[in-house]
């Protein structure tokens, strides 16, 4: 069956992803594959990924948002997780999956401005 | 009394209907978002523990009562290959699947009390509770 595609925005140099639906399995790595394909096309600097409207994160979703930030990682891209509501935070800790690798942010706008600063922070001297 | 309600799982669209049941049962039951969000994250784990290892089974949300607490269980029935030694799947980062190995223990840590019966060749039974504060 065809899994539902998360929409990908590209701003400048970014990629915006908002995951504003309960992400089964299937669409969940299609996701991943997308995200990284997309990566690829438009040589990003940076995806936010931005969880505000996710009430769930068990432990196979939050291994693919570490999975994606290494993956990301190996192809020059950083990534950031934006807006993870209070009770997602408190269940995957207690759940025993911390995501100490992956970068977050308190919500989009902060994101944002967490990616700036690594963009810049990168440079353009690898270009 | 809230009906009892039961999700099968056969794929992983129903792993999102079984976790999305109970927490709307946890919600009617009075249950905060905290808890709403712990026990629809062990369901999660649970239904997709039947999907991975039994390919079906059962997902069962109902109301309990014990002297003066109300909570909410949920028993998760397969009838798949049971579980040989549940002490070693117990352990944080055990997995015979493509798993981290938090389901099981994971699972347990957000509920407040857990149960497995299993027999190998028959199946797996668990039952788990989270009571209301």
């Amino acid at each position: 069956m065809d899994s539902l595609r998360i929409p990908i925005l590209k701003i400048g140099d970014i990629l915006i992803a908002s995951i504003q639906v309960a992400l089964h399995d299937a669409s969940a790595v299609q996701f991943k594959d997308d995200l990284l394909q997309k990566v690829h096309d438009t040589r990003a600097k940076g995806v936010i990924i931005d969880l505000t409207a996710v009430d769930v994160v068990d432990s196979f979703i939050g291994r693919l948002i570490a999975d994606i930030a290494a993956m990301a990682g190996l192809m020059g891209t950083r990534v950031v997780l934006t807006g993870l509501q209070p009770a997602v935070a408190i269940t995957l800790v207690e759940l025993g999956l911390e995501l100490p690798r992956v970068l977050t942010a308190l919500n989009l706008e902060k994101g944002l401005i967490v990616m700036q600063r690594l963009t810049e922070e990168s440079g353009d001297a690898a270009v | 009394m809230l009906q009892s309600k039961t999700a099968v799982i056969r794929s992983d669209l129903d792993i999102v209907i079984a976790r999305t049941m109970a927490r709307d049962s946890a919600k009617l039951l009075g249950f905060g978002a905290i808890d709403q969000a712990r026990i629809a994250t062990a369901v999660s784990e649970l239904a997709r523990n039947i999907f991975l290892y039994a390919g079906t089974g059962t997902v069962t949300v109902r109301e309990v009562e014990k002297p003066g607490r109300k909570g909410i269980e949920i028993v998760c029935e397969d009838q798949g290959p049971g579980i040989a030694n549940i002490d070693v799947v117990m352990q944080d980062g055990y997995s015979t699947s493509r798993g981290m190995g938090m389901g099981l223990p994971g699972a347990k840590r957000l509920m407040d009390d857990f149960s497995i019966r299993s027999q190998e060749g028959v199946g797996t039974t668990i039952t788990c509770r989270k009571w209301r504060t």
